[in-house]
């Protein structure tokens, strides 16, 4: 049972990974506007078109070749990171390279701060449900409805005049840290990037942190409703294991894989959080290589955050699935 | 975003529908609080929408009529833009698009999700098979990237493309839950003795299917209205809109290109925000009160029902 589930998930993460893929491919190829365009434009006409075209093929764009010899050739050199060079902005630089680079930084900030609200929420919502009608609970849920609904942007740029504009610069707006200083293994430099990375860390936190209040709120309600709690009750067990091992451990089981499926909305936020800030990550980049029409660049950024959903997804899961035998009856 | 998972505890819990219709509904929403702040506020943006005309002099608000750079005053209540527009004629003329926006997309996205979903749920076998795993798909792969993406190559997006993106990207999320719902419905005795009364599938769908699950629709229309105005915005903000057309994502674009909060006039880029969070929020309220509506265990008051038993 528990083989033909982990086949299924697999199934599934190879299945969306190429539909993905597939979009990736097609979408540009039926769109008006065409790359060996955006290229001509940029280069502003210097380069002959033989070596327009060359430039082109390296990412894959052959416009003379068979559609579905192509098709086949860039689904092997985006499963085998052969990602092409950048045509954008950093022109001739392997985008491999450029992804590199800002990589950690889209990790560092938006992963951290997504496992924060994530855990934050959670554990704000368990107390809130528990304590049914308390003060916690009467105040928390319209705030959070409120805060769930704002625009990431917007957020961001009410903490920029506040703590930035208003202040004189109480806290830096932009980039992951001072210019003029050297990425280096030391105190300052980590604190630098400490204090750049508070205001976008900030604004995912406010944004994402009502969701999971609100819905691990209403879990625990479901659960705490449930027999086994009563039963828990009734043999007189305390009142913290009962709201620990007994409800809430329970009702963070969908909380789990909202989690996952969320992850899609918080890289859209990412991008916008990352575009105000000027934070040089994933998002910052895809931003760039969209103003720039830097096409493999689009791609491979393209392919990243899929892959990255579905990591997340596998990993909940089969965390998920370890946690719970019912999942792995239904899978 | 985050709170379209607000009601994923309705549908998994497989609520009971609610009883009573029209008037019973409007009463609903006039006891909850969260309801009326929600439809007033969305009460507001409505007239806006319809006559801008009756709330500011200026008819033409993307011209640049005036001096730039005016601190609010009698004349110009929110001052004017750097480029000399009126900032508050901008945005009462700004409300129409964002709203129709928020309508349009989220209304043909439920009924993208209502006819997946409910399909799915309802015909099952290779049906459901096919239909789940699409949407699985389009519930995974991360939108707001493809979106950006794809309204790059599709030319700077006009009002169509904007509104054919939201609704491609924004159905599956409810069609998910339309099918749980339905599965959970699909064995019930009332649906039984239709069968055997040998109606016909569309009937049984439409007639008895659907008007089970009327609160759930309402929500996901809420749930896709707030996505489609968040994004929208978002997609306009980043200049991935018409820069010449009326709204308040496209007066962000410029407030942000013409650098409004660090060069003073703060008010620029915040009040089209605040309206878009506005708008947001109002969806947001709505649609907790109706979670509350539906989901009777859910509601702020410390009442216990025995609504588990026939659950």
């Amino acid at each position: 049972m528990a083989v033909r589930y982990v086949f299924r998930r697999l199934g599934f993460f190879l299945l969306t990974l190429w539909a993905a893929l597939t979009l990736n491919f097609f979408i540009p190829r039926f769109m008006p506007g065409s790359p060996l365009q955006a290229l001509r434009d940029r280069t502003h006409n210097k380069l002959s078109p033989a070596a327009l075209e060359q430039l082109l093929t390296s990412f894959g764009f052959k416009p003379h070749q068979n559609i579905a010899m192509q098709y086949l050739e860039y689904l092997k050199n985006m499963v085998t990171g052969n990602w092409g060079i950048s045509i954008g902005a950093t022109m001739g630089e392997p985008v491999s390279t450029i992804v590199k680079q800002a990589l950690p930084w889209t990790l560092g900030l938006v992963g951290v701060a997504t496992l924060l609200a994530f855990g934050l929420g959670s554990l704000i919502g368990i107390v809130a449900g528990w304590k049914r009608g308390g003060k916690l609970d009467s105040v928390l849920p319209p705030v959070f409805v409120v805060t769930s609904a704002l625009p990431y942007f917007w957020v961001g740029l009410l903490l920029i005049l506040v703590f930035s504009v208003w202040t004189n610069g109480f806290l830096p707006s932009d980039f992951n840290y001072d210019t003029d200083l050297q990425p280096e293994w030391s105190l300052g430099f980590v604190e630098n990037v400490l204090k750049h990375a508070i205001l976008p860390a900030a604004t995912i936190l406010i944004t994402s942190v009502g969701g999971w209040i609100l819905t691990m709120r209403n879990n625990m309600i479901t659960t705490l409703a449930e027999d086994y709690v009563r039963m828990g009750r009734a043999k007189g067990l305390s009142n913290r294991r009962i709201m620990s091992s007994y409800a809430a451990r329970n009702a963070l089981l969908p909380n789990l894989s909202g989690f996952a499926m969320s992850l899609g909305f918080v890289i859209s936020g990412a991008i916008l959080v990352e575009y105000v800030f000027n934070y040089p990550g994933l998002g910052y980049l895809l931003y760039n290589a969209v103003q720039n029409s830097d096409y493999p660049l689009m791609q491979a950024l393209f392919m990243l955050f899929t892959v990255a959903v579905l990591l997340a997804l596998l990993i909940c899961d089969f965390a998920i699935a370890w946690l719970d035998p019912r999942a792995r009856a239904n899978g | 975003m985050t709170a379209l998972l607000v009601d994923t505890t309705a549908a998994a819990g497989g609520s009971p529908p609610i009883r009573h219709r029209g008037g019973g509904l409007l009463t609903a929403i006039r006891a909850s609080r969260k309801a009326m702040v929600g439809s007033i506020i969305f009460a507001v943006f409505c007239v806006l929408a319809v006559a801008p005309g009756l709330f500011t002099s200026v008819h033409h608000p993307n011209d640049l009529a005036f001096a730039p750079s005016l601190s609010p005053s009698a004349q110009h209540w929110l001052g004017t833009t750097s480029l000399g527009q009126d900032i508050w004629a901008q945005l009462v003329y700004g409300t129409r698009q964002s709203l129709v926006i928020a309508l349009v997309a989220g209304l043909f996205a439920t009924a993208l999700s209502v006819l997946v979903g409910v399909s799915a749920g309802y015909l099952g076998g290779i049906a459901d098979e096919v239909l789940s795993m699409i949407t699985g798909i389009f519930l995974v792969i991360p939108t707001f990237p493809l979106i950006i993406i794809f309204a790059t190559y599709a030319g700077k997006g006009t009002l169509l493309v904007i509104l054919i993106v939201l609704v491609v990207t924004g159905w599956s999320y409810g069609a998910n839950q339309l099918r749980a719902q339905t599965l959970s419905l699909r064995n019930r005795d009332f649906l039984e003795s239709a069968r055997v009364r040998g109606e016909r599938r569309s009937y049984i769908i439409l007639a008895e299917v659907l008007p089970t699950m009327t609160s759930l629709i309402v929500a996901n229309f809420l749930g896709a209205a707030l996505y489609s105005v968040l994004t929208a915005a978002g997609l306009q903000f980043l200049g991935l809109g018409d820069p010449n057309s009326m709204s308040w994502g496209t007066m962000l674009y410029w407030s942000q290109s013409q650098q409004a909060l660090q060069t003073g006039m703060p008010l620029w880029s915040i009040a089209p925000g605040l309206c878009v969070a506005l708008l947001g929020v109002s969806f947001a309220l709505i649609n907790y009160a109706f979670d509350e509506i539906s989901n009777p265990a859910l509601r702020p008051v410390r009442r216990r029902r025995a609504h588990r038993a026939d659950a």
